[in-house]
């Protein structure tokens, strides 16, 4: 059953390629289309009629001596059918991810559940998604429901609990929130909260950690995710000195090449979206995580903003061992410019 | 040396062909019998073990609701939003006409590992097990076998217990029509900084030894089959015993020859070893495939007794371990080396020069059969000390040892003194008596084996008879309406109901759901007020008019099984609905598990999920083929949906026949296998006893006469053995009845008695002991005389 929901995913995946067009797949779920018009805070809560959708934040913080932490806390949500029901029959299932970095250790925990009994699910209005016990709720009386959150999760040796404060408005990826995933169309609903500020508890064994920093929130859903042939992913959001943000991927394909995509943040908000090939990703130096070699140091180029950096994780062995597995860390960059991120690679195993 | 040694040995074999099978025949037996019952005994607790296994009952605790009902699904929600890790279990027993499967519905999302049944993870269509109409993972004996109808698509896979299937808690819920969870699983870590699990919740918690009761259960019957193996075991080495006995005095010659031209000692009795062991290395092979043989033929009666007595469920099919065949070798080995230990000893303490004397060993001397029937007074007092005061199934089966052992060991002195009060009458006559007398040392064994086998047999059939007789009467009294009604669901029950209640005299509806009472499996069932409940349950002890205090609501019943288990009696509060009054208890053979009655409107306030969907009718018996044809008909039931009483009580009768077979048939092969000790011991001493023939023979009696002579005395003891092997079955049978049945299955029976049936062992026993006997005789009849005439010219 580890690999239950990895199953899921693939199933999804496999699935997702008899593309029926007019808005909906062969088996009746919906598929992203251009031009898309979001309503908030409904857009915030679930869309059942996708099959995969997810609501991931990544933080990079610091303790009262400077040390690195980064945590992750996401929701992913995997639907059967694009219905929804009460009871144990719902087909909607949730799976929670959590994990805690520290220079010395990384820390994961996972949680699935099936919607409709209570156990796990995303309401709009007010703002909360939960699973067992893990909990991202919106804590604003005013303004978008993402302003302002309270984010708790557990696993068998840490916890913590962090409060956010947005500090600039919701970016929208790709064209306009469509976010194109490979040259032949696959595509997604895809935006941002990136610009908050946390203040926060780590409850690790060896005692609690208070700890400040940022943190970035994306907002995704598809019925089709990946090209058949894409075999993974690598996916940055960046944190520069001067305020702006960037959020980059490459999704590589089986037949070597990568598709590229980025979207440029100024420190008010105003976006820029690049399509393939405008950033460069080259990995530098591989680390040998769970076994596997994993290119854990990255050249990232950005000709067009004058971007050249490298990245350095903070703790290279940010894996998570969870039913699919993937790498998931915070790390620091230095080049051009100087910063702090978060690395997320899948598809290495 | 030592290869010379050993031919010389081993040609006594190739003279005595006979023999040398006699000696395997025994050996084999002994082992086939033995290992058979463990191969039995080995197959059904792994069975056990699998089942416990598949959702980790072995390991992990479980959360159940402290009333015995289901956990309320916000219970479940409500633990999970706190964080700890618990995982809903929805379980319960699907059946109908067709066929019946336990269905064990779990979350695979949330199941801890231990407790994620059989490879969902590679072979199995996720979407399909999730989404209606869900999957049913079976192993391929249930698939192939009888199954409810209106079942989802089954898919076989490895590891699930058989006669149950394992879904999706979703698929459970809707075939079983409910919603909450019967218990939650605790993973066995909980995450990072909770309190304990039991301060965060209402539910109990029971640990995972005490969930796993169905091998506490069946214990008494695999103790049962294994006090049974060891009898077989015993008998077959007396077998053994005789045989190498005999081969020990036949061949003095040889062994004084081969020490006389300088062979030491230490290469003989390395040579007997070795020649032992190979003997025993072949036998041992021949009876591991014979108990394998046997094993495999008694192991669907045993599956159907387990099933029948316990509700435990095994495949019925064997498996072959090479770790059991090996252990049986062992056994084997043992055995024949423990048989063998009293002849290896004469044989290193033999003089060089003392001269062959080859009845010596059969006469064990007065002073040692003395010296039994002392060790047999202590092991009957034993016995009747452990009757009185001891606890436990193990006490009950150490009683019954006692006394058996008790009864073989004072076997010879009983016949001895038995011989005295016949009188002899004529010369010849007073010789018979007195050649029997001197012969009842070298048969003791082999009559002790039969004394055994039959005593053995008469308990048990007393014990499987005395048993019939009540649980039959029980039946007449207890399957009392005249026909019985199982509806699609509730709904279409309500309505049958309504639609035939004019034309009949009471409706019963049988409604029954289960639960947890004393940390075990238990069902309650909700009955109305009606004459027929107070007229055909049988009360073992009552309050004052308990049917109306249970018509109130406020009272409950209970079955003998939960009564002797919880030491419960009238008057006790039942922990079922808030708490009720016991006043009254009623038989309940054949039910594994504790059961209780109550009101059917109490029952509904309990249970409010459970509505009934099968119903009994009291009718005039005439009209019941008529309302029973107007119900299938009329209504479209099914056939097997409509059953009058008479076929229910055949097919309880039928269960509980099958119950009880592999006991018959284990008995039989006893009573066999003591023949065959009968036979090896009569050839043994037939060949033996030619020189006190002879001189008969000579002062003119002839071999007719003396033929028919070792045939009567041959009966006649088996006459003896029988008439004392009689009052020791009876004793065995009130152990049986009064002991073991009582801490085995927690009801006690009232004794009856079957002489018919030890008419037939009787006749049986004197078969035996003919058969035994006929070849010595015949061949004595048919000897040449120039033999007999050779016994006075040579010294042996």
């Amino acid at each position: 059953m580890r690999t239950l929901f990895a199953l899921l995913l693939m199933l999804t995946q496999a699935q997702a390629q008899g593309f029926a067009g007019l808005g909906t797949d062969a088996e009746g779920f919906a598929v992203p289309q251009p031009d898309p018009a979001f309503t908030f805070p409904a857009d915030h809560g679930p869309h059942p009629e996708y099959r995969i959708e997810w609501w991931y934040l990544t933080a990079t913080l610091q303790g009262p001596d400077g040390t690195d932490y980064g945590v992750q806390w996401t929701l992913f949500r995997s639907a059967l059918t694009p219905d929804t029901a009460e009871g144990w029959t719902a087909p909607q299932l949730f799976m929670g991810h959590a994990g805690l970095t520290t220079p010395e250790g990384h820390f994961y925990a996972e949680r699935l559940a099936r919607g409709g009994i209570g156990q796990a699910g995303v309401t709009a209005e007010p703002f909360r998604a939960f699973i067992d016990d893990w909990r991202m709720a919106s804590t604003t009386t005013g303004g978008d429901a993402l302003d302002a959150l309270t984010l708790t999760a557990r696993g068998e040796s840490f916890a913590y609990a962090l409060d956010l404060t947005a500090q600039g408005p919701l970016v929208f990826h790709g064209d306009a929130g469509f976010s194109v995933k490979s040259a032949e169309g696959q595509a997604s609903y895809y935006y941002s909260q990136p610009f908050y500020t946390v203040m926060g508890t780590l409850d690790l064994p060896g005692g609690d950690i208070p700890v400040t920093g940022t943190a970035w929130l994306d907002r995704e859903w598809s019925s089709q995710p990946l090209s058949e042939d894409q075999s993974g992913w690598d996916w940055f959001s960046l944190q520069f000195e001067d305020g702006a943000r960037l959020m980059a991927f490459g999704l590589r394909s089986d037949s070597g090449g990568t598709f590229t995509s980025a979207t440029w943040i100024e420190p008010d908000g105003t976006t820029q979206g690049y399509s393939d090939g405008h950033v460069a990703l080259t990995a530098l130096a591989n680390t040998d995580v769970a076994g596997r070699m994993i290119p854990t140091e990255w050249q990232l180029t950005f000709a067009e903003r004058g971007v050249d950096i490298r990245t350095t994780p903070v703790n290279p062995q940010s894996w998570m061992d969870t039913s699919f597995p993937y790498w998931e860390g915070p790390i620091t960059f230095t080049g051009t410019h100087d910063g702090r991120g978060y690395l997320e690679m899948t598809g290495y195993e | 040396m030592l290869y010379t040694a050993l031919s010389s040995l081993i040609s006594h074999w190739r003279r005595r062909p006979g023999q040398l099978t006699m000696l395997a025949i025994g050996l084999a037996l002994a082992t086939a019998l033995w290992s058979g019952v463990q191969a039995i005994n080995a197959e059904a607790r792994a069975a056990y073990d699998r089942a416990a296994a598949t959702l980790g009952q072995d390991q992990l605790s479980r959360l159940v609701s402290a009333t015995g009902r289901p956990v309320p699904t916000e219970d479940f929600i409500a633990l999970r939003n706190a964080g700890y890790l618990v995982s809903p279990v929805i379980s319960g027993e699907l059946r109908d006409g067709n066929g019946r499967l336990r269905l064990l519905g779990i979350d695979p999302l949330t199941a801890p590992a231990a407790a994620q049944g059989p490879a969902l993870d590679t072979e199995v269509d996720l979407a399909a097990f999730f989404t209606e109409p869900g999957l049913l993972l079976v192993d391929e004996a249930t698939a192939n076998g009888p199954l409810p109808d209106g079942i989802p698509p089954v898919v076989v896979s490895d590891g699930v217990p058989p006669a149950a299937a394992i879904t999706d808690i979703s698929t459970a819920a809707r075939l079983l029509g409910q919603t909450d969870p019967s218990y939650l699983l605790v993973a066995p870590t909980q995450p990072f900084g909770l309190p304990p699990i039991a301060g965060a919740t209402d539910l109990r918690i029971v640990a995972p030894n005490e969930a796993n009761d169905i091998s506490r259960l069946t214990d008494s019957f695999h103790l049962n089959l294994t006090a049974f193996g060891l009898l077989s075991f015993g008998v077959g080495l007396f077998i053994v015993n005789a045989a190498i006995g005999l081969a020990f005095e036949q061949r003095r010659a040889t062994i004084r020859t081969l020490r006389a031209l300088g062979t030491p000692l230490r290469t003989i009795l390395l040579a007997l070893g070795l020649e032992l062991a190979l003997i025993a290395i072949v036998a041992g092979l021949i009876g591991i495939l014979l108990g394998y043989l046997i094993a495999a033929a008694l192991m669907p009666g045993v599956a159907g007794t387990l099933r029948g007595l316990y509700g435990a469920e095994i495949e019925g099919v064997l498996a072959f371990s090479p770790y059991w065949a090996l252990s049986a070798l062992f056994i084997t080995l043992l055995g024949a080396a423990a048989a063998a230990v009293q002849a290896m000893i004469r044989t290193a303490k033999m003089s060089l020069l003392a001269p062959a004397m080859p009845r010596a060993w059969a006469q064990a001397s007065r002073r040692a059969i003395t010296l039994q029937a002392a060790v047999a007074i202590v092991l009957f007092v034993v016995a009747a000390g452990l009757a009185l005061f001891g606890q436990g199934l193990i006490a009950a089966f150490a009683c019954l040892a006692a006394l058996l052992i008790g009864a073989a060991l004072t076997l010879p002195a009983l016949m001895i003194i038995a011989l005295k009060f016949i009188p002899g009458r004529t010369a010849f006559g007073e010789w018979v008596l007195a050649d029997t007398r001197q012969q009842i040392p070298g048969l003791s064994l082999a009559l002790m084996a039969l004394l055994l086998a039959l005593s053995a047999n008469i308990g048990v059939s007393t014990m499987v008879g005395s048993f019939r007789t009540t649980f039959v009467g029980w039946l007449d009294q207890r399957l009392a309406s005249e026909l019985y009604v199982t509806a699609s669901d509730p709904t279409e029950a309500a309505l049958l109901m309504d639609a035939i209640r004019p034309d009949v005299d009471a409706i019963l509806p049988i409604v029954s759901a289960e639960l947890t009472l004393f940390d075990q499996p238990a069902e309650v069932f909700g009955v109305i007020d009606h004459p027929t409940y107070r007229q055909a349950w049988p009360l073992l002890a009552e309050d004052e008019n308990p049917w109306d205090a249970v018509a109130t609501g406020n009272a409950a019943l209970i079955n003998e099984q939960l009564a002797r288990r919880e030491n419960l009696s009238p008057g006790d509060i039942l922990p079922l609905a808030g708490g009720l009054p016991i006043v009254g208890i009623y038989s309940d053979y054949g039910n594994p598990i504790g059961q209780a009655i109550i009101s059917l409107g109490r029952f509904s306030e309990t249970f409010p999920n459970v509505q009934p969907s099968r119903f009994a009718i009291r009718i005039d018996p005439s009209e019941a083929p008529a309302m029973a044809s107007r119900l299938r008909e009329e209504f479209g039931l099914p056939a097997e949906a409509v059953t009058n009483q008479d076929q229910v009580k055949a097919f309880s009768i039928a269960v509980f026949d099958q119950t009880f077979r592999v006991t018959g048939a284990l008995n039989i092969l006893t009573l066999g296998v003591a023949g065959i000790a009968l036979l090896t011991s009569l050839l043994t001493l037939a060949s033996l006893r030619l020189p006190q023939l002879a001189p008969l023979w000579a002062i003119g009696t002839t071999r007719a006469r003396l033929a028919w002579v070792e045939l009567a005395r041959s009966l006649g003891l088996a006459v003896l053995t029988f008439l004392f092997a009689l009052p020791v079955g009876l004793v065995l049978a009130w152990i049986l009845l009064a002991l073991v049945n009582v801490e085995a299955f927690g009801w006690r029976l009232p004794l009856s008695l079957f002489p018919g049936d030890w008419v037939r062992l009787f006749g049986l026993a004197l078969l035996a002991a003919g058969l035994a006997a006929l070849g010595p005789a015949v061949r004595l009849a048919r000897m040449p005389p120039a033999r007999l005439t050779q016994i006075f010219a040579q010294e042996r």
